[in-house]
């Protein structure tokens, strides 16, 4: 089994607990871990094309892996987003939950 | 195949219309202030003569536009692409974010006496990111451009949401973000698996490419999967309506209007530019499944809705389901799927005015009226005669009556289903019709009556003006003539069938 | 070498371990703390891929920048005492869901092992592109970020520009235009005053020098950035220095500078490269430098304004 299937194995294992994390934990930040996590796998994949892709004196393709630095990063900017939101709704309200019954009373509105 | 790989002129006009907002964005933040609004309104002509050029050379020379980034050509550069339907989409949104920002001056422009305000910055500065995105989400030519395209107009629209921050807002925007969030990794993963299996992510190149293997359909699935999500497709379409509904009209008609048609344009390229070649009918039936789906559930939850604006938001959920009736019907390179194809785009257009102009109607109605409750309407078509005027004109379009672009869309749809004897999709188009009907009759009854009501305060002439005029254009495209629905053909592969 | 193999089954068996106990912890912190251990194992996978420069960027930014973006939302939100006991999932969903994740899981392991063999590969054409499009960068993967796909590296700068505004825009409307809250409420130990004040210019030079030598050499403008903004947010939490308001007009300069130039460049490449984000030949890498140079300091201070938070009223909030 070489380095490259191993990883991407890893990869798709990731990839699945962090779907099963991101479905069952309640907290958004749990989730947002999750998400992480799947993040991170779904990489790995871009990483082992890479790797693959090693030939003509290179010892990988290095467009994958240039997504994948860009990937990394937009994938905090969305956590800095997520954790922003996160944290003020804890402070505005009592529950952190994202219950669409609790936020779309019919009385509700006010909004133009 | 090779000339699309190469710039062509004209293609400059292309790289122009992403930098204008793009510039404009940065501009905007770094003075900050009043800036923002003068630099976000002042675009807008030149946003729009941009688009009316390229829509008027692509008409002129009857091909795509091409404009190879950096003059490095595919696989290895990234290349931009319009088409008719890019053309058409980037006229579009044009005229959609000039109405909005119009619109948005009255509630959005930084207040007297402060130097810069919240909500003012964040809301010119998400409007032209999402206009940004937008135009790269048309006439981008690269897989991993356009995902991080979807970032921008993810990460645009999202504090949109909750730009008043109120609690049932942040929690709205949250889910929309987690929603979105799925969505585009999913789409990246599926990325990952065409780039391993395809050496390219340049879309006609994949094109040529592409083997109906195991791997390139679990791609496909993965891709598909995260556009539903982000187009808020039945059923994960959770999202859509408390976020829609609680964001300010001047935000919910841009999020309706244009952002979910975002990601529904890139499914459009995924399975009509990229995978043609692949039998892909099933696929083709479940998607239009879905959309009878939306259309059906989205339309009865809009009939039981108490607020206006979280009816106008069902009522998005359901008329996204049409978009999807477009996958079986424009299938193939028979004689019909031109017309199928047509009637897509034609829903997307006259959709995202008339909703516009639903939304913006509805905010002017809660400003006036001080709720939006539609059990409270009695009597208001009186007092607010141009609004509801706006609300009738759209919701024609919507019901899919004659004249209107809803109606030509309905009508295409229709003659599509009975020419490629697929009679089964009439049903959902002709009920989603009568349902339609049903919950704008729920606005107009009580707002025709004769009872009195009184106005806490009066609403701007301007801004009544504009929602006016957003809906004549969606009725307008009713009487859209065949050249228009050529000019929808131009760039569009026809499907070769792999043996 | 016979120990590589059982090396990476280790390493792989420790990466999923540790995401394992990520998922199932009970209790946030130690699930974040988990989190980024994990990413640190995740580097050493990376240096087995033969991915030098992403390894160092998971280090810094993946597990490193969002660790203590996890970390500091963990502590603000235990400090708020006001969380509902959280809801357990019943078991047959826990099932149900296991069931769906390891068929998600399961079908894309198959994909993976039905990859196409031989492998298509751009590094070829990047090979051939190195001495013209690609400036004589040896770096390929800069070469890659900075010239033949420029225009993504562009937008994701502005992504980055973008998330600053929308973290600043969750804020209350009273706040606006002050500081985010310090990094840290209480007044910090000696050790870590010392820690920041000894590793901050180290760190400092070490990041200088890693953006330097990414054009030739593993490393770029993200990875030397991202140091950047953790000696910032090292001495920000030691309370050495405290964030800045938002509306201060050095900071927002900072903040564009990176793809404000890229952009006028990119257009200026229009006018005298004969192509949009094209370079002159021959002052191409000298112009890549410079483009990087702002670059770095557009993420070094973006970074910690999205760790910071959105702007607040009282100091200590």
């Amino acid at each position: 089994m070489t380095p490259s299937v191993l990883a991407g194995l890893t990869g798709a294992a990731l990839v699945g607990l962090g779907f099963y994390g991101l479905i069952l934990h309640p907290h958004p930040l749990r989730k947002l871990l999750a998400f992480n996590l799947i993040g991170s796998g779904v990489f790995l994949v871009f990483g082992i094309v890479a790797r693959r892709g090693a030939a003509a004196g290179f010892r990988f393709d290095p467009v994958p892996q240039a997504m994948v630095i860009t990937g990394i990063v937009v994938a905090f900017a969305a956590s800095a987003i997520a954790v922003a939101l996160i944290l003020r709704l804890s402070m505005e309200s009592r529950n952190v939950t994202l219950d669409p019954e609790v936020w779309t009373r019919p009385n509700g509105g006010g909004a133009t | 195949m090779a000339e699309l790989g190469t710039t062509t002129p004209g293609g400059y006009l292309l790289v122009l219309a992403i930098l204008l907002p793009l510039g404009g964005m940065m501009l905007s933040f770094t003075p900050g202030g009043r800036w923002a609004e003068r630099i976000a309104l002042g675009s807008t002509p030149f946003g729009f003569a941009l688009a009316c050029a390229i829509a008027f050379d692509v008409g002129r020379s009857g091909k795509p536009i091409v404009y190879a980034v950096g003059g490095l050509a595919p696989p290895l550069g990234i290349a931009l692409r319009a088409d008719g339907i890019s053309a058409v989409m980037l006229v579009a949104a044009a005229i959609i974010v000039a109405a909005a920002a119009f619109y948005a001056r009255a509630k959005f422009a930084t207040p007297e006496g402060v130097r810069e305000s919240r909500s003012s910055l964040t809301y010119w500065i998400m409007l032209q990111a999402i206009w940004a995105a937008l135009t790269i989400i048309f006439v981008g030519g690269d897989l991993f451009n356009l995902y991080v395209a979807l970032e921008l107009l993810t990460f645009a629209a999202v504090p949109l949401v909750c730009i008043d921050g109120r609690p049932e807002t942040l929690a709205a925007a949250l889910r929309y973000l987690l929603f979105a969030l799925f969505g585009s990794i999913s789409y990246l993963l599926g990325v990952a698996l065409f780039y391993g299996a395809h050496g390219t992510l340049d879309i006609p190149l994949l094109a040529q490419r592409v083997q109906a293997t195991p791997v390139v359909w679990t791609a496909a699935a993965l891709m598909t999967c995260g556009l539903l999500a982000k187009t808020a497709l039945f059923p994960l379409h959770l999202w859509l309506p408390p976020a829609h509904a609680n964001a300010p009209a001047a935000a919910s008609a841009v999020l309706s209007g244009l952002v979910v048609k975002g990601s529904f344009f890139l499914t459009l390229r995924l399975w009509f530019y990229v995978l043609p070649a692949l039998p892909a009918e099933k696929i083709a039936i479940v998607l239009g499944c879905l959309g009878s789906a939306a259309i059906i559930a989205g339309s009865i939850v809009a009939l039981r809705q108490a607020r206006l604006k979280l009816l106008i938001a069902y009522s998005t959920v359901a008329q996204i389901g049409y978009l999807f009736l477009v996958f079986p019907l424009a299938a193939g390179a028979q004689s019909w799927s031109a017309i199928g194809w047509s009637a897509g785009v034609m829903q997307i257009l006259a959709h995202a005015f008339a909703k516009a102009a639903m939304f913006f109607s509805a905010g002017l109605l809660a400003e006036a009226l001080g709720h939006d409750q539609i059990a409270k309407l009695g009597g208001a078509a009186r007092v607010l005669p141009l609004t509801f005027l706006t609300i009738a004109l759209g919701g024609l379009s919507l019901m899919g009556l004659p004249p209107s672009g809803g109606f030509s869309a309905k009508w295409l749809m229709l003659q599509a289903s009975a020419a490629s004897g697929q009679w089964l999709w009439t049903l959902p188009v002709l009920g989603g019709g009568l349902l339609a009907a049903g919950y704008v009759y729920r606005i107009l009854a009580p707002a025709l009556s004769d009872e009195r009501i009184s106005l806490v305060s009066s609403p701007r002439r301007s801004q009544e003006v504009v929602a006016l005029a957003l809906t004549i254009i969606a009725l307008a495209l009713g009487f859209a003539p065949q050249a228009f629905f050529d000019f929808l053909e131009i760039g569009r592969p026809l499907a070769v069938r792999l043996p | 070498m016979s120990v590589l193999p059982v090396l990476d089954v280790v390493l792989a068996s420790l990466v999923i371990g540790v995401a394992l106990f990520t998922i199932a912890a009970r209790d946030l912190f130690a699930s974040v703390v988990g989190y980024v251990a994990y990413g640190l194992l995740l580097a050493f996978v990376w240096i087995r891929l033969y991915a030098p420069d992403v390894a160092l960027t998971e280090a810094a930014v993946g597990s490193g920048v969002t660790g203590v973006l996890l970390i500091t939302a963990g502590k603000r939100l235990g400090a708020l005492k006001n969380a509902a006991p959280e809801m357990r999932p019943g078991l047959s969903l826990k099932i149900l869901t296991g069931v769906l994740a390891a068929l998600v899981a399961g079908a894309l392991g198959a994909a993976i092992l039905m990859l196409p063999d031989p492998p298509p590969s751009l590094a070829p054409e990047a090979a051939a592109a190195a001495s013209g499009a690609g400036a004589g960068l040896e770096n390929p993967i800069t070469a890659v970020l900075m010239s033949y796909r420029s225009f993504d590296t562009m937008l994701e700068k502005i992504v980055l520009i973008l998330a600053v505004v929308g973290v600043w825009s969750v804020g209350a409307n009273k706040a606006w235009g002050s500081a985010p809250a310090p990094l840290r409420q209480s007044r910090p130990y000696a050790p870590m005053v010392l820690l920041a004040q000894t590793l901050a210019p180290v760190g400092v030079l070490i990041g200088i020098h890693i953006f330097w030598t990414g054009a030739d050499a593993p490393g770029g403008a993200f990875q030397g950035g991202a140091l950047l903004a953790a000696m910032w947010m090292v001495t920000m939490m030691a309370r050495l220095a405290e964030p800045p308001r938002i509306d201060a007009q050095w900071l927002r300069m900072a903040m564009v500078a990176g793809p404000a130039v890229f952009l006028v460049t990119g257009l200026a490449g229009g006018v005298l490269a004969g192509s949009f984000f094209a370079y002159p030949p021959g002052i191409a890498k000298p112009i890549i430098l410079a483009i990087e140079a702002f670059m770095v300091l557009s993420i070094a201070t973006a970074l910690p304004m999205l760790v910071a938070g959105p702007p607040s009223e009282r100091p200590d909030q």
